[in-house]
């Protein structure tokens, strides 16, 4: 069976499906980060699968971009939760409430 | 010359800026002084303009545009001839006393410095009044008086007589004012301009029925500021201000401005007579109405203010039935005699500290000699006595009436001037002369300060010789503008019977009021009557007034209310609390926690995802769905 452009769409879908309900679901920060870069992964997908499929380079380049992004997001991320995990002890989500609007 | 002009119409102005600049500060000396001096050179000024106007030349200046649309062309011009001249010569005369003798009345008044500003501000308006050459900028100088006006009323503003007094003039001459608006409009919509020069050369073409009710709304806008009925009510209240207010504004010069404008507008006038018969019809209707009601009243201040009124009907006959400048004589010659009582009433309060009721004093002659020489003298000019100022202009309007064919008018003149001597005295009889009544009230009476009673000088003199020493000068200065006519009673012994028996007449009242009132004795009887009480009670006008239009008045704004409370603000409040109610329901939203607010954020994403599909779904297939539709 040939993998077509439909595939690859559908695999995206899926798992952008998956991180969407995991970051409605997750409660610890740490799942939090790895539901977003789900999220941020099924869009590349999306973006080389459509680029190949009309031979444009514009799509792979996004898509790299999108790569140094979430690589210097998950940096910074996981630099504060380290911080925040040796001042409160805890990564819950439900005790982070000092957002108050 | 034209810096004259100029000097004469913004001395005041600087005077009462600069007194405005200290009007929050402490009672200065320097402040009246000063606003005194800035009237003194306007009066200067005035006396220089006089004499070239006198050498046959006058002058018009447009100091810039004002406004300038299309056709409408309205600059700030200013016009001294033998008319205006005459009024500035009034106004800065009187002005100027009114000034200097407030330093002294006003002495203990710790908002010394802003009634100056006012005051001057006052006569700054008058200015514009009298001198501006078109009818915008002597509507602008009547609005200015009327605000000066209302100000210095309301001057002891935490007196609540005194602002609604202040109020009561207020609202009266905006009801008139808008009738003179409309007068102006209608002018202005016929013959295409508002300069007294243009609309001058171009009324004798115009329509007849177009001129009538341009004429008949200005005079309605003349009624309202000088007080005739039945918008008269505002002056006697006016009386709440302070008395040299009275003296210049509601007795001198602001009241007058209605004459004034007529006389101003003499052409037009000229060719309406029967507009101008019943402005003399009223004008003598008022002179008597307005004297009835000074006969019984117990307040000084406002038995000189219906003495006031009732002098403007007589000014009103005179300039109704053509004889401007007879109308503008008497108006000067009054200016000096009214003020001059004014101010004596003046140092009479002073002395009583601050009482009116002129039955509570008595025998003052002694310990105010010069308030009783120059009160005294004021009445006689008043009542019209040979050869003070009143005679030679009040028998004049009388002979106008007589010589114009009007024996009615002449009748209830007559009658008027036998009233007018008879309140005259009887207030100066009861201030002055008899017991001392005053010490049962424990009053200590003292003369007014030297230099107060050396301001009203001038005054007296002009009472004096206004009449016999002015009027030749006068008449051929002023019907250069206005249109001559002597009104000599040709056969001389008609002329000698009147004079006399007019004389003997006026006499006569003052000697009812000598014996009626040398004792200050109230007839008990009397004062129960009806018609006393009619009197006294001002024909019950007021409070007509207060039933028929105030009270409803009130009614329909408490109306207004409450409908403003059920339905405007009802929905602007509805509306404001759609917003709260959401905001109210809705924050719990926004509770802190990140994975709740990642879920609304979620649910926000797919709706926006739903909400563009189905649009796109909508525009990629609208072809279709129009022919669903049946398109």
């Amino acid at each position: 069976m040939e993998i077509t452009l439909t595939h690859y769409l559908v695999l995206s879908t899926i798992l952008f499906s998956i991180g969407l309900i995991g970051v409605m679901r997750r409660k610890n920060l740490l799942m939090l980060f790895f539901a977003t870069e789900i999220l941020l992964n099924s869009v590349n997908v999306a973006l080389v699968a459509i680029s190949h499929y009309y031979g444009d380079f514009t799509g792979q380049m996004f898509a790299f971009f999108i790569i140094a992004i979430a690589a210097s997001e998950v940096a910074i991320g996981l630099g504060l939760l380290v911080l925040w995990f040796k001042q409160y002890n805890t990564i819950d989500l439900d005790n982070m409430k000092s957002m108050k609007g | 010359m034209e810096m004259f002009v100029y000097i004469a119409l913004f001395a005041p102005l600087v005077g009462s800026l600069t007194a405005g600049l200290f009007g929050a500060q402490k009672k200065s000396l320097m402040v009246g002084v000063f606003a005194s001096g800035m009237l003194f050179t306007s009066f200067i000024a005035s006396l220089l303009l006089l004499v070239q106007v006198l050498q046959g030349h006058t002058f018009h200046v447009e100091m810039m545009t004002w406004i300038k649309t299309g056709d409408f062309n309205v600059p700030f011009g200013f016009v001294v001839n033998e008319v205006s001249v005459t009024m500035m010569m009034v106004v800065t005369t009187v002005s100027t006393v009114v000034h200097v003798y407030a330093i002294g009345y006003m002495d203990h008044d710790k908002s010394f410095n802003r009634f100056f500003a006012y005051l001057s501000a006052f006569v700054f308006s008058m200015m514009i009044l009298v001198m501006s050459d078109n009818l915008l900028g002597l509507f602008i100088g009547w609005e200015g008086v009327g605000v000066c006006s209302w100000l210095l009323i309301g001057f002891w503003y935490h007196k609540e007589s005194a602002t609604w007094a202040a109020n009561e003039a207020f609202i009266m001459n905006r009801i008139a004012d808008l009738a003179m608006l409309v007068g102006i409009f209608t002018l202005y919509w016929n013959l295409g301009t508002i300069s007294y020069e243009g609309i001058f050369a171009t009324v004798g073409t115009a329509e007849h029925g177009m001129l009538v009710t341009a004429a008949a709304f200005l005079f309605v806008g003349a009624m309202g500021k000088s007080a005739q009925f039945p918008l008269h009510t505002w002056l006697a209240d006016a009386m709440e201000g302070p008395t040299p207010v009275s003296a210049l504004i509601h007795a001198a010069t602001m009241v007058t401005a209605g004459v004034y404008l007529v006389v101003r507008m003499n052409p037009l006038y000229d060719l309406v007579p029967e507009v101008g018969i019943v402005i003399a019809s009223l004008g003598a209707f008022v002179a008597m109405f307005a004297a009835s009601m000074a006969l019984v009243n117990r307040d000084m201040k406002r038995i000189i203010a219906y003495s006031t009124l009732s002098q403007l009907g007589y000014m009103f006959v005179a300039a109704g039935l053509g004889a401007y400048w007879v109308a503008l004589f008497h108006l000067m010659a009054h200016a000096f005699f009214k003020a001059l009582l004014f101010l004596g009433a003046g140092n009479v309060m002073h002395a009583m500290s601050d009482e009116l009721d002129p039955f509570k004093m008595g025998g003052l002659g002694k310990p105010m000699k010069w308030t009783f020489i120059m009160m005294t003298l004021a009445s006689i000019a008043l009542a019209g006595f040979f050869p003070l100022a009143g005679f030679f202009s009040k028998d004049l309007i009388l002979e106008v009436a007589f010589v114009g064919g009007h024996p009615i008018l002449y009748t209830v003149l007559l009658l008027t001037a036998g009233l007018t001597a008879f309140y005259s005295f009887r207030l100066v009889f009861l201030i002055f002369t008899g017991e001392e009544r005053y010490k049962l009230f424990g009053f200590h009476p003292h003369e007014a300060y030297k230099y107060m009673l050396i301001a009203m000088s001038p005054l007296l003199v002009l009472a004096i010789i206004a009449g016999f020493t002015f009027k030749g000068g006068y008449y051929e200065m002023v019907t250069a503008l206005l249109p001559a006519g002597e009104y000599h009673v040709h056969n001389p012994i008609v002329y000698w019977i009147m004079t006399i028996g007019t004389q003997l007449f006026v006499g006569g009242s003052v000697l009812y009021a000598w014996i009626k009132y040398k004792n200050a004795k109230v007839d008990k009887k009397v004062e129960a009557g009806f018609l006393y009480q009619l009197l006294y009670n001002q024909y019950y006008i007021p409070k007509i007034y207060d039933e028929v239009f105030s009270k409803p008045y009130a009614e329909l704004s408490k109306m207004c209310w409450k409908l403003d409370n059920t339905v405007v603000d009802a929905t602007v409040d509805g509306i404001a609390g759609i917003f709260y109610g959401t905001a109210e329901k809705t924050h719990t939203m926004q509770d802190g926690n990140l994975s709740s607010m990642l879920r609304w954020m979620v649910i926000g994403l797919v709706a926006l995802l739903v909400t563009a599909v189905i649009f796109i779904g909508i525009t990629v297939n609208a072809d279709a769905i129009m022919k669903l539709l049946g398109h």
